[in-house]
């Protein structure tokens, strides 16, 4: 009897603790490791922004954006504009190679196969995603440069030589790996993220959107082409940003196979260098502050533009989800 | 709209266009999947001769070794991938998932807004300036490259993936759920710890699966933080504290080295980085077909 007493009075505490206090501390665990991201995030372009102070104090920002100069051996002087250049342009022309086939895959991933095909591709696709990039480098170094110089740069250029000898800077050297290749490999490598999202946003349209188009006499196609694309194409946008930012910060593929020369002039098919290319390349051997604090600078210029990329994308989809997608 | 030019072209007209947009579909399709096909069975073609016994129980070594016909293998690449991937989920496991748990049951919360959009962003940053950070974080005032700095750096790599796939996966559970252990008097953390997480026990895995496996194939973050090492360290320790060789790291050092043997064993551990990412993939593909069925 006393014992029974003893467990109610004794009961109270417990239960408060176990009850109160307990979904408090659980609140504030999942709260810190909330912030621990947000932190993260934060402290990335912090730590970018001081380690790069001493470049950016030597060159100041502007002369480091646009320097051309990149030599870490004899002058000491370092300019970030070639990077800049090459990785711009080798992830606006992956995307534009990546974009048709990715959206007719999607298309045909979710309107056209039959199921067992669909979810075959489908699968296949995603694949694509998960071969990790060095393994694509690998194959790109043995088997695909030496394959595209052989097939392709040597014709061209023994072609433009006897021809046009004029135009041959504008070729460039046709040793296989150069801007070209990498491009090639960098579409097929952001296929799959763009399939994957416009794959999402065709699904995400109404069926009665498709019934009525049809009710209107349309084939499958007049479908696809005046109901169902207008009404994806806020998500397939964002998709493709976000894939172009994929295509920004892609490494090592791209170290492997884009050359890695690194001033300009830049030419087709010769080789060239972006920014997560010379940070790999380069990092491992820094050995002068101004040299590592340069690498990081670059750090910090990825940084900034995969920032607004990923903002960008984040807006559309905001957008997009709000209007349900009859705006845009 | 366009309807009203779409009923000048005739029927027969329209349908060959049709057949020709699902040619073309056909077409881009294969067109894509060809060079998967190509590049998995190159790496296996070229890599499986260099997979033998010697592979999986010799530490690499200098380059003379290989040439000189000595026994060398990736044996320390191996483990110290190993132990670098399970430091990697060690750490990015507690932060993803408490993070996970704060942006779906807690969905009022403050913070919320803005997590989801800097998590997002941070899913989206490039590799390796998460290389950078780690590098930052931890390489310079350990002074030392290590094996945790480059568990650091995949963690990075991690969290978000975990984080939004915890989001999800507990979203994906009904909210009656919830109001049923609330209604028996259960506290809050308890209904999430004891109901809420057991249901959605399938979805978290599937997307910590998904996470690792992006991880696994990371090189540019481990360049500079777990750096590389050609030998076995002298204690085990070593893999912790010392620089420690990971599969994609190795990978890229052997095929960028002038030697003919060390390229071979690049296209073995390409098989094994292959083994090893597309067996994550299917299990995360069964385990969510098996979920779909369920339901």
């Amino acid at each position: 009897m006393a014992n029974n007493l003893g467990n109610i009075i004794n009961k109270k505490p417990i239960h408060i603790i176990y009850r109160w206090l307990g979904d408090k501390i659980f609140l504030s665990l999942s709260f810190i490791l909330g912030l621990t991201i947000v932190l993260l995030a934060i402290a990335m372009g912090f730590v970018l922004y001081s380690e790069s102070g001493e470049t950016f104090k030597t060159f100041g920002v502007w002369g480091f954006i646009k320097g051309t100069d990149w030599d870490a051996g004899l002058h000491m002087s370092f300019g970030a504009l070639p990077f800049i250049f090459g990785t711009l342009v080798t992830s606006i022309f992956s995307l534009l190679i990546a974009f048709l086939p990715s959206i007719a895959i999607a298309i045909f991933i979710a309107e056209y196969a039959p199921k067992w095909l669909s979810n075959i591709t489908d699968n296949l696709i995603n694949l694509i995603a998960a071969i990790p990039s060095v393994v694509v480098g690998i194959w790109g170094i043995f088997v695909f440069a030496p394959w595209m110089r052989d097939t392709f740069y040597m014709p061209i250029f023994l072609w433009t030589a006897e021809n046009y000898p004029t135009l041959l800077p504008i070729i460039g050297s046709p040793i296989g790996y150069g801007m070209t290749t990498a491009t090639i490999i960098l579409a097929l490598m952001i296929i799959p993220y763009i399939t994957v999202l416009t794959k999402d946003a065709i699904k995400k349209v109404p069926q009665e959107q498709r019934e009525a188009a049809y009710a209107l006499g349309a084939t499958k196609w007049e479908v696809i082409r005046m109901a169902i694309l207008p009404y994806a194409r806020g998500g397939i946008m964002a998709g493709a940003m976000l894939s172009f930012g994929r295509a920004i910060g892609e490494t090592m593929a791209v170290a492997m196979l884009i050359g890695n020369k690194n001033s300009f002039p830049f030419s087709i098919v010769g080789p060239a260098s972006t920014i997560p290319s010379v940070i790999i390349n380069e990092f491992r051997e820094a050995v002068s502050n101004i040299h590592v604090s340069s690498l990081m600078a670059l750090g910090l210029i990825l940084f900034v533009i995969s920032l607004i990329v990923n903002l960008i994308a984040a807006y559309i989809t905001r957008k997009l989800s709000i209007t349900g997608g009859k705006v845009i | 709209m366009n309807i009203a030019n779409v009923k000048q072209k005739s029927l027969k007209q329209r349908k060959i266009k049709d057949n020709f947009m699902v040619g073309l579909l056909y077409l881009s399709t294969l067109i894509v999947i060809t060079p998967l096909i190509i590049i998995i069975s190159y790496v296996i073609y070229n890599g499986i001769n260099a997979l033998n016994w010697d592979f999986f129980v010799h530490e690499l070594g200098s380059p003379t070794r290989a040439m000189q016909g000595r026994p060398t293998g990736l044996v320390h690449t191996i483990l110290g991938t190993a132990v670098v991937d399970t430091l990697a989920l060690l750490i990015a496991l507690p932060v993803g998932v408490g993070s996970g748990i704060l942006l779906s049951e807690y969905p009022d919360n403050k913070l919320n807004p803005a997590l989801r959009i800097i998590n997002d962003t941070l899913n989206g940053m490039p590799a390796i300036l998460k290389g950078l950070l780690a590098f930052a974080l931890i390489v310079k005032p350990m002074g030392t490259f290590s094996g945790l700095a480059g568990g650091v750096a995949l963690a990075f790599v991690m969290i978000p993936i975990i984080a939004r796939a915890t989001e999800s996966a507990l979203m994906n559970i009904p909210w009656s759920i919830r109001e049923a252990g609330l209604a028996i008097g259960l506290p809050r953390w308890r209904v999430i710890m004891s109901t809420v997480i057991p249901a959605a026990k399938t979805g978290l895995v599937t997307g910590f699966l998904i996470a690792f496996a992006r991880a696994v194939g990371e090189a540019a973050p481990l360049m500079f933080t777990s750096f590389g090492n050609n030998y076995l360290p002298k204690h085990w320790t070593g893999m912790i504290f010392g620089p420690v060789d990971t599969l994609p790291q190795r990978l890229y050092s052997l095929a960028i080295s002038p030697y003919k043997e060390w390229h071979a064993m690049g296209w073995a551990a390409g098989i094994i980085l292959l083994v090893f990412v597309i067996t994550l993939f299917i299990f995360a593909r069964v385990l969510t077909a098996e979920k779909k069925y369920e339901s």
